[in-house]
């Protein structure tokens, strides 16, 4: 099985990386980019049967800084 | 009065950093990240500057999964004490050990100078040396050095007097300045500056060489 985890900045956390692709896209002439954010995406290759409980374990203790960032997770 | 310095892969201030306490007098011994425990009888234990891991994930995030972690983890619990430095700190806060989190520089630039810090507590061991207010100049080298926390830890912070450096002109967007922080018992100190690179007349200042110093003293006397 596989699963993505999505790891974001959360909210009201200043994303300084997503500010600079946001200028560059104005800079390039796209209108109306009104806020970007930037994550991350981490693929991850499991053996059948593994819970989501158990991802859910390897975000909050590797995969996402929960003082900063917030994930999320879809069994794909 | 005994040191540990933790290496890890990609570390590279873990020597300067043992240079400046070895001249300060503290007999520092290297203790490799896959080693399960400190030499015996460690008072200090320095978690260094550098790249550990490549900054692969999150800054400090693979070093604080390192076997070594959980016996600097059981060494503060203890009441041991602990520096952690650049990369330290964030390996620190990654570890939970210190609050908070180092994010991208706001001007998303790579610096390294030296700034002019503000002590904002004497009280501890590591700024004993100086007095709160003082203005010392110390050098950074980071990325990823934006403190940040949430309103109640930095209310906290603040309450406890354990806010140990701010930065006099703030070069990375730190949420009030905050370029240093202690633990809840004092003992455990991260921050992003380099003292270990203000150590030495060589370095062209020695406004670190204090921190040291008087670490020393305090280790010998406690």
């Amino acid at each position: 099985m596989k699963a993505r985890v999505h790891v974001m900045l959360k909210d009201g956390v200043l994303d300084p990386q997503g500010e600079a692709v946001r200028h560059a896209l104005g800079a390039m002439g796209f209108d109306g980019v009104e806020g970007v954010r930037q994550g991350k995406v981490i693929e991850l290759e499991l053996a059948d049967g593994t819970t989501e409980d158990r991802i859910g374990e390897m975000c909050e203790r590797l995969l996402a800084n929960t003082v900063i960032e917030s994930y999320r997770i879809e069994i794909v | 009065m005994k040191a540990a310095v933790i290496v890890f892969p990609g570390s590279n201030c873990d020597r300067d950093l043992a240079v400046a306490l070895r001249a300060a007098g503290i007999e520092t011994e290297m203790v490799w990240h896959k080693d399960t425990s400190l030499p015996e009888g460690t008072d200090l234990v320095g978690v260094p500057g550098g790249f550990s891991y490549g900054d692969y994930l999150r800054c400090g995030a693979i070093a604080a999964t390192s076997p070594v972690i959980r016996a600097v983890h059981d060494h503060a619990q203890r009441g041991g004490y602990v520096i952690g430095i650049c990369n330290g700190f964030q390996i620190l806060t990654e570890t939970g050990m210190l609050p908070g989190a180092l994010l991208r520089n706001a001007g998303l630039k790579y610096i390294c100078r030296t700034v002019p810090l503000r002590v904002a507590t004497a009280e501890s061991v590591y700024t004993t040396g100086y007095a709160a207010g003082d203005t010392i100049n110390i050098p950074i080298a980071h990325h990823d050095g934006n403190y940040i926390a949430d309103p109640d830890t930095l209310s906290r912070l603040a309450d406890e007097d354990r806010i140990a450096f701010t930065y006099a002109d703030n070069p990375n967007g730190s949420v009030h300045d905050i370029a240093g922080v202690l633990s809840e018992n004092r003992r455990v100190l991260g921050m992003m500056p380099h003292p270990e690179r203000a150590a030495d007349a060589a370095h062209g200042g020695t406004d670190g060489r204090r921190l040291f110093a008087h670490l020393a003293d305090a280790l010998e006397s406690a």
